[in-house]
């Protein structure tokens, strides 16, 4: 079925369900293919290819809901599902705030948001396993110390979404990536060390080249040997942009409507108050063209917006779907994730922290004694308490330089604190992924070492 | 021909004599090994919050795998579709691994199935009532409110899976497994002087639904969670820095799971990306641990009949007495090093390739008592319950972040304390274990392993024990 059949025939469930009782009615159809290969040392580790599709169905009886899903859709099957669907909204609560958006919200951004580039599905095996073999290989010959590898990864895919609901909205998004990575080893007197790099992006075109992946992969393993241990204490940490990604991450949990509303954020009820340094400006952007995060209308069919979620600090939006919004009796943002499984929940499109003026070089110059973070492990955050406390790598910042590597410590704060005492953001912001956050300096954070 | 077998066949009209053909397919270009993964999944689940089921669900996937091996080389190809030509086109593709003539011969099928039930008798979580469910998720909510007037928020949910499963592989071994596995999860929020803390609990196992009638209640669970998010809201900052450590008995043994277990999958050893690769007859532990791998406990939720390999799962021992004993395999690495299969074949449906995966991993119980291990510690960490953990498995180093925990002072338990990451190095930390207490437990059926982007169910245990020196992550110097 090519996708204007299979948006008719979402439509047709739609309709269906109202038939069989159902008082609205929404309809999530995906598929898609994937290829994925793996090269290590060399030699070609495996190749994988497929395509799929499934379907997600979500009826109401009033304000009861029922969620199905299957990957079989053929009628007898879709019947079935219906059928269940119906049966379960009836163990379902009825709930006040439960339901579709508002006729009125419904919509989507006009036109091509350049999603798709038809070169990404037109990757062949051949051509990935050769850049994938190009950026292993671009590594290894970086140093003689890169004596192992967990390989060159090259994936190449397109997926579809198509949305209908029983309030006439029929959206339908046709998504292309690409991505290329590589993980070196390295070993030095009998310590090995890993480290990555990647590249993603909607088309082939998009992704830096293999060597230059290769190499930058190479630099940060190379640069992790001989990593040591540091004794206990309180210091500035600086955050590379990797890391500090995953500080929006943290963000991200907090500002999602579905926290705020269970009051499980310690950002809930501070919506208007100063929550982060001045210079923090965090901005979710649905509409962005050719981004990965982009699309033309979110999970439930409202059309994708810009939000300002932190506006110089201040708490100015949560990031909403209609049923978080509902409850907090604000509008949605056009949040809404729509998973197959399960009812929509909430996600960010591009989410991004704005550059500051000075560089990641100048930042570092500035720290005396402390630490650049390059990688975070473990879930050691709270987003009910903001409590942070996570295992970390990276390097020793000796008189504004770096100095040696760093790893088996922990860095603890509280999101809170750490966001007031944010006191550097970088100009070296870079697009790498649909969350986006340059270098980062925050003051006052506890080591934890020998 | 056993019943998950049947069930493609009766279902879907798959017989053994389509899958010698689609086998024959998948080698046709020269490939030595190749399966056929068939899966069928039925889901369902409940949610609770505010005193409303907010959501109900119900889903099924389908769905067959087929897998090739070239020497190092792994083929895979999928299909969602089991109509013959759609699973003949996956094994066209997955057989392009290989170049050149068609080689094996397809041994003709046997039924190999491991003829055990861990399970336990009883219907399929998933045939139960959605009502019996229900009732199930309000008990469990009530427990959680009634337990404290501070409790602010509850949260239940409730999830059961059945996934068919039938393994068919060139070297004519056919098998199947029909598993069961049921979850109740507990969520809770306390409040107190504008300060707010959560808790959480869950369980469960390969289970029918009786389980959480008869072993691990509704109210137990919603009063352990209620209980933590209680207890937090006195929890004093953390201290930072290097200190005895006391894991209590149960899911601490997630330390194992991430300080040992993924280092000892055999597939980082193959390629020697492991800080474990080469320690086999090593001293890598003190002389008091001895650590399994064993996926032959009934009706837990780490365990199988058999793993996605169509192997019969085992108990293997990975560390006796401190020395490394052995590696957790799976088809591919076992046939590449020689080694004997252990079972740990594992993916996370039919759309992944199977890796060595855990089971449940646990140590067995030593010698002392779990009270004189707290009192033999002067000043340190008491951590009862964790969130999550992650390893580095190249270099060692892991994490795991305790949700409750206390001051022990002059050996007694003292204050909560705020939870803190743990951070240690693998190979080196059970050296460091100088007491284990009879008291092991494993814990109710609440873990999933994350490993390449797959997560699968495991389980994990350990005695109380102490270690003598480990960096916890607090905040307070």
């Amino acid at each position: 079925m090519n996708d204007a059949e299979l948006t008719e025939l979402a439509a047709r469930i739609v309709a269906e369900a109202g038939r069989r009782g159902a008082t609205a009615a929404e309809c999530v159809i995906r598929h898609g293919r994937e290829l994925s290969v793996t090269v290590r040392l060399r030699e070609t580790e495996s190749i994988k290819q497929a395509e799929g599709k499934a379907l997600g169905l979500r009826v109401f009886r009033g304000q009861q809901a029922g969620v199905t899903h299957s990957s079989d859709l053929a009628w007898p099957a879709v019947s079935t599902m219906l059928d269940a669907a119906l049966t379960i909204a009836a163990t379902a609560s009825p709930d006040p705030a439960a339901g579709l958006p508002r006729a009125e919200e419904l919509g989507q951004l006009a036109g091509d948001l350049d999603l798709y580039d038809p070169a990404a599905a037109a990757v062949t095996t051949e051509q990935a396993l050769e850049w994938a073999r190009r950026g292993e290989q671009a590594a290894l010959a970086t140093d003689s110390r890169l004596t192992n590898s967990d390989g060159g990864s090259c994936d190449a895919g397109e997926s579809t979404k198509i949305l209908v609901n029983s309030l006439g909205f029929q959206g339908c998004v046709r998504r292309s990536s690409c991505s290329l990575s590589v993980v070196p080893i390295a070993s030095h007197e009998g310590a090995m060390q890993r480290d990555y790099w990647y590249s993603v992006a909607r088309g082939p075109e998009g992704l830096e080249s293999p060597e230059a992946i290769g190499r930058k992969a190479a630099q940060r393993t190379l640069r992790r040997l001989g990593a040591r241990k540091v004794a206990t204490q309180r210091v500035p940490v600086v955050f590379e942009p990797q890391a500090a990604r995953s500080l929006l991450g943290h963000i991200l949990e907090a500002v999602s409507g579905e926290s705020v509303y269970r009051e499980a954020s310690f950002l809930a009820g501070k919506l208007g108050q100063e929550v982060a340094a001045s210079g923090m400006t965090l901005v979710d952007d649905g509409t962005l063209r050719g981004r990965l995060g982009s699309s033309p209308f979110d999970g439930e069919g409202l059309p994708t917006r810009r939000t300002t979620v932190i506006a110089g600090g201040r708490l100015e939006s949560y990031l909403l779907n209609c049923y978080s919004a509902r409850k907090l009796s604000l509008a949605s943002t056009g949040n809404a994730s729509r998973g197959l499984a399960a009812a929509p929940g909430v996600g960010c499109h591009n989410f991004t922290l704005l550059p500051g003026a000075i560089t990641p070089e100048d930042i570092i110059a500035g720290v005396p004694n402390g630490l650049y973070v390059t990688e975070f492990i473990g879930f050691g955050v709270n987003a009910v308490t903001g409590d942070y406390s996570r295992g970390a790598t990276g390097l020793w910042i000796e008189n504004g330089q770096l100095a040696y590597p760093v790893e088996e410590i922990t860095v603890a704060g509280n999101l809170k604190d750490m966001l007031r005492q944010v006191t550097a953001i970088g100009n070296d912001l870079e697009i790498r992924g649909a969350v986006n956050a340059p270098t980062l300096l925050i003051e006052g954070l506890t080591i934890a070492g020998s | 021909m056993s019943d998950a077998a049947s069930f493609f066949t009766r279902h879907y009209g798959v017989t053994a004599a389509d899958c010698e053909r689609y086998l024959a397919a998948a080698l046709g270009r020269g490939g030595e090994y190749a399966d056929l993964y068939f899966e069928h999944e039925a889901t369902s689940s409940l949610t609770l919050e505010e005193g409303m089921v907010k959501s109900a669900a119900q889903g099924i996937s389908l769905g067959v795998g087929v897998r090739v091996l070239s020497g190092e080389r792994t083929g895979y190809a999928y299909t969602d579709d089991l109509a013959p030509e759609k699973i003949l086109r996956a094994a066209g593709v997955a057989a392009h691994i290989a170049s050149g003539a068609a080689r094996t011969r397809i041994a003709g099928l046997g039924e190999t199935n491991p003829g055990r039930n861990l399970y336990g008798p009883g219907p399929a979580p998933t045939d139960a009532d959605m009502l019996a469910k229900l009732a199930l998720v309000r008990r469990a909510e009530q427990a959680a409110r009634g337990y404290d007037s501070r409790i602010l928020q509850v949260r239940v949910g409730y999830a059961d899976e059945l996934r068919q499963v039938w393994v068919v592989s060139s070297d004519g071994r056919s098998s199947s497994d029909a598993q069961p596995l049921a979850r109740l999860s507990v969520f809770c929020l306390a409040r107190e002087n504008g300060i707010t803390e959560k808790g959480h609990a869950g369980g469960g196992g390969r289970v029918p639904l009786e389980f959480f009638d008869l072993e691990l209640t509704p109210e137990s669970l919603g009063e352990q969670a209620a209980r933590e998010a209680v207890q937090q809201l006195a929890a004093r900052p953390c201290p930072a820095g290097e200190m005895e450590v006391v894991l209590g008995p149960g899911w601490p043994g997630i330390l194992l799971h991430e300080a040992i277990g993924h280092g000892l999958e055999a597939d980082f050893n193959r390629k020697k990306t492991s800080a474990f690769s080469g320690l086999i007859g090593r001293r890598v532990a003190s002389d008091k641990c001895t650590v399994v791998d064993n996926g032959t406990l009934p009706s837990r939720r780490g365990s199988l009949n058999m793993d996605d390999e169509g192997q019969p799962t085992q108990c293997t021992t990975l560390i006796e007495n401190g020395i490394l004993k052995g590696y957790m395999q799976d088809h591919l690495s076992a046939r590449l090093t020689g080694a004997r299969g252990t079972g740990n074949g594992r993916r996370q449906s039919y759309a992944h390739m199977p890796m060595p995966r855990m089971t449940n991993t646990y140590m067995l119980a030593g010698h002392d008592d779990p009270e004189d291990i707290v009192r033999s510690v002067r000043r340190g960490l008491y951590a009862v319950n964790f969130g999550g953990g992650q390893v580095d498995i190249t270099n060692g180093k892991f994490v795991f972040s305790a949700s409750e925990s206390y001051l022990i002072e002059d050996g007694r338990i003292t204050a909560p304390v705020k939870g803190a990451t743990l951070i240690g190095n693998g190979p080196d930390v059970l050296t460091r274990v100088s007491m284990v207490g009879h008291d092991l437990k494993l814990d109710q059926g609440i873990g999933s392993c994350g490993k390449d982007g797959q997560t699968v169910p495991v389980g994990v245990g350990i005695p109380t024990l102490k270690i003598d020196r480990l960096t916890v992550g607090g905040t307070h110097e």
